[in-house]
């Protein structure tokens, strides 16, 4: 398999000053921040977490993707759901479910009408 | 290389987020207000000045920078700076014959108290898995070139220890203050893939 080489324009590319958006998109942002508050109400562990992390990561790497599909929080939220279905704290079945409920919504519903 | 090929999608996640926070938030497990905390900390708060305050005190004031290489949660603790990502930290050295440079192979395992939330270069498979069998090239694709008889350390990161070098004091720097010192460490030179530097030189 040739060498996956270093993103020096992409959106991986090292960017060369301090300050740069140290997320992609809000939904990284919220992923990352709902997976800190789970984990001093215990909720969470965080070495389960890292362990789950890691085969999520290692199974991307081998999967045989294209190495533009690379998504860190991709491989964090696939982690996170499996091990909030292991704890029984929140099942595929009704994450599904509700995702169809948000993708259903109206054009428009998070606009206030008050 | 043909570019027509099948293309998969970056993923966008934003719908399957929106229906974990909202589920975990309706089962009384998550605070929503909370995670705004949490996004606005990061987003804001920590970054890598925290890493440049402690290696420009490090530069200044030898007795800190012993203390910083001995035990450098503690030292850092000195500056008010931990928390999670960061409840064990060792602190490397960069000199004019060692050069050290940080990665976490497994995962991406970054000192969060003092550089913030890693870049997405760090978390790319390639660094992950090429820094430790070439850094030297990894490093000159990234703009460092280090003399032949420079050796390179590789420190990759684990649960139980997260890495910070100290680079080395950067030449014309030597009548600077200790905030003026802040501003010639990058992150990038606190992870060891570039050097630190006096503002507008080279």
């Amino acid at each position: 398999m040739a060498e996956p080489s270093l993103d020096l324009a992409g959106p991986a590319a090292p960017p060369r000053r301090n300050g740069e958006m140290v997320f992609e998109a809000p939904w990284e942002s919220r992923l990352f921040g709902l997976t800190l508050a789970l984990c001093p109400e215990g909720r969470l562990e965080g070495e389960e977490f890292r362990r789950a992390l890691i085969a999520a990561i290692t199974d991307w790497e081998r999967g045989g993707h294209q190495p533009e599909t690379w998504s860190y929080y991709r491989c964090w939220a696939a982690a996170l759901e499996r091990v909030l279905a292991g704890k029984g704290l929140c099942a595929p079945p009704e994450l599904d479910a509700r995702e169809r409920a948000l993708a259903a919504r109206e054009p428009g519903h998070d606009h206030r009408h008050d | 290389m043909s570019h027509d090929h099948e293309h998969e999608e970056r993923p966008d996640l934003a719908l399957r987020v929106e229906a974990l926070e909202s589920l975990l938030t309706e089962k009384g497990f998550l605070d929503s207000k909370q995670v705004d905390a949490i996004v606005r900390h990061y987003e804001q708060d920590v970054g890598p000045l925290n890493g440049a305050k402690v290696v420009a005190k490090a530069w200044t004031d030898p007795a800190y920078k012993t203390r910083l290489l001995a035990d450098g949660t503690a030292a850092i603790a000195e500056l008010g700076l931990g928390g999670p990502q960061g409840e064990y930290m060792v602190v490397v050295e960069n000199t004019k014959s060692v050069h050290n440079v940080v990665v976490c192979t497994l995962c991406s395992c970054y000192p969060w108290p003092v550089l913030g939330l890693p870049p997405a270069w760090y978390k790319s498979p390639a660094y992950r898995s090429r820094i430790v069998r070439e850094p030297r090239a990894v490093l000159r694709e990234l703009g460092l070139e280090l003399p032949g008889e420079v050796e390179v350390r590789v420190w990759d990161s684990s649960s139980e220890v997260r890495y910070l070098v100290l680079p080395e004091r950067p030449e014309g720097s030597e009548r600077l203050s200790e905030d003026a010192l802040r501003a010639c460490v990058t992150r990038d030179a606190m992870i060891g893939v570039a050097r630190a530097r006096v503002p507008g030189d080279g």
